[in-house]
């Protein structure tokens, strides 16, 4: 039992984590329909900017950490600004394409500093005894990263529905047009959208590098993993997202609690998430939360 | 008094000339109809009034403001609001939330206001909503205010539409067909909203119709366009017999 209820706060904590970074995904899409290839990169290089502020600079942690959201936020703005804006009214092909560019570029960048191909691991700030409730135990930088993740989901769920950038955001989700014409503008949602992505991706870059240490292949894989979450969320739904990343996070966890050094399985983690997800997909083609559009001819 | 001027306005695509040098004047005040065959060009002006397209060459000014390059959300915040021919309304929400929504871009109150939610903030809301309400009143929508709009008939999310642009508190109604494909009952209550809208709101009224018994009955000013082209202009009765429109609209 108590083996079991370690699998799920560790699969909460991975997948609170997951929650966070496909929000920004779901973000994207919804507003603009884009598929950001490159999500899994700008969630790495927030991880490194968050490191080099705190070991390279000597600022404390916290600060570096809401310093690199801060960066993120401008950086995936421009991007938006500079390559994404032109493609309005495009075909998708060519926007995706374009992401997909754009994670090259973003690879090669990193590639360029030392984070490309070394380890890094962020110095202990917080305690390094664990604390331990009835066997299963949990460590500070783990409950702290839970904790900021938590805030974060609550505070953009807040800014979706009651803000009126927010509600701007999902009147453009909902029809382009009929935003204009009640005097929102669209290009400038569209940045927004890309910004707070970048901002929340920053913040689980950073955790999850405080977490499991900084290594780009894996925080960058961790960008790919989005991919299952939010299509298993529903692609257009923040509550899927964060739903979809915590049920990911558990599979994964069962899967290697249960599963590996059993029947002669092994690495069954990188895979059930993907099993489970087709399967799904044959009963719930759009996801747990997304819409069925059903229209009236 | 004119209160939006086209001057020689022309749009291209490509090599498909959609407007070639049209000159308009709308009337402070006035109801004025733009009409001609399908394909004349009628929706493309609105587009470049209410900044979709951009005119190629020429200018549009509003109040003697230029606003020829302006876009989309711009125009809506000067004053200039529009109901589309296909329904542009947010099918998900309720009438009551498609319309506060178009209230929100005007509310200015910031954070902490709205976090204490007293003074300003409150009283601001309270107006919105009053507003909206009364909105709601004159487009005899109370049946429906917390409907969901795709659940709504064609002529009530027409409505709606129109409802959502008067929300704006727009100097001008555009309304591209607001009639179209409606039956009688529905299409003699949208000509009652619109003479309403001039009359009792003071709101100076564009208005793009196919249906011209509608638009002979209603309009103080009839333009005509053909293949981008104005052919004629002027009040109801001098319009009727102009040969040009005539031959426009039978043949030779």
């Amino acid at each position: 039992m108590t083996y079991f209820l370690q699998l799920v706060v560790s699969g909460i904590v991975v997948g609170s984590i997951y929650a966070l970074s496909a929000l920004g995904f779901v973000l994207i899409y919804k507003s603009s329909r884009v598929l950001n290839i490159a999500h899994g990169q700008i969630i790495a290089a927030g991880a490194f900017i968050t490191y080099a502020f705190t070991v390279w600079a000597g600022i404390p942690i916290y600060i570096s950490f809401i310093l690199s959201m801060m960066i993120t936020f401008f950086l995936a703005m421009s991007v938006e600004r500079v390559f994404l804006r032109r493609l309005i009214g495009e075909p998708i092909i060519s926007v995706i394409m374009i992401t997909i560019g754009l994670m090259s570029i973003l690879d090669g960048l990193i590639y360029l500093t030392p984070f490309g191909t070394e380890n890094f691991s962020f110095p202990e700030f917080l305690p390094k005894t664990p604390i331990s409730m009835g066997g299963v135990s949990i460590s500070w930088t783990q409950l702290v990263g839970v904790i900021i993740t938590v805030i974060m989901i609550i505070a953009f769920s807040w800014f979706f529905k009651k803000s009126t950038m927010g509600i701007s955001m999902r009147a453009v989700s909902d029809d382009q047009l009929a935003s204009m014409s009640v005097g929102i503008s669209v290009p400038k949602v569209f940045g927004l959208a890309w910004a707070t992505a970048g901002l929340s991706a920053a913040a689980a870059g950073s955790i999850l590098g405080n977490i499991t240490g900084l290594n780009f292949d894996t925080l960058h894989s961790f960008g790919i993993i989005v991919f299952p979450v939010v299509i298993l969320g529903g692609l257009d739904s923040v509550l899927g997202a964060v739903v979809a990343g915590i049920i990911m996070a558990l599979i994964q966890q069962f899967a290697k609690g249960y599963l590996d050094g059993n029947f002669g399985l092994y690495g069954t983690e990188q895979v059930l998430p993907y099993i489970i997800l087709l399967v799904l997909l044959l009963f719930k083609p759009h996801g747990l939360f997304g819409i069925h559009e059903i229209e009236r001819v | 008094m004119e209160l939006l001027t086209i001057s020689d306005i022309s749009l291209s695509f490509g090599g498909l000339r959609a407007l070639s040098n049209v000159n308009m004047e709308i009337q402070s005040g006035l109801i004025t109809s733009i009409i001609g065959p399908n394909g004349a060009g009628k929706t493309s002006l609105l587009n470049c009034i209410s900044g979709f397209y951009h005119p190629t060459s020429g200018e549009i000014y509003f109040n003697s403001r230029r606003l020829t390059h302006s876009s989309p959300h711009q125009v809506s915040n000067m004053g200039i609001a529009r109901a589309f021919q296909n329904l542009e309304l947010f099918k998900g929400m309720s009438v009551l939330d498609n319309l506060l929504l178009a209230r929100h871009q005007n509310l200015r109150y910031n954070f902490f206001q709205a976090f204490i939610y007293f003074g300003k903030a409150s009283r601001l809301e309270a107006e919105n909503r009053k507003f909206v309400e009364d909105v709601i009143d004159f487009m005899e929508l109370e049946p429906f205010r917390k409907r969901t709009v795709g659940s709504l008939s064609y002529g009530i999310q027409k409505r709606v539409e129109v409802a959502r642009a008067l929300t704006l508190a727009p100097h001008i109604l555009l309304l591209d067909e607001p009639m179209a494909g409606m039956n009688i009952e529905e299409k003699e209550d949208m000509v009652r909203f619109v003479m309403d809208i001039q009359n009792e709101r003071n709101i100076t009224v564009v208005l793009v119709e196919h249906d011209l018994g509608v638009v002979m009955d209603i309009s103080d000013y009839i333009y005509v366009l053909d293949f981008g082209e104005l052919i004629g202009s002027g009040h109801p009765k001098e319009v009727a017999v102009n040969p040009k429109v005539i031959e426009a609209y039978i043949g030779e």
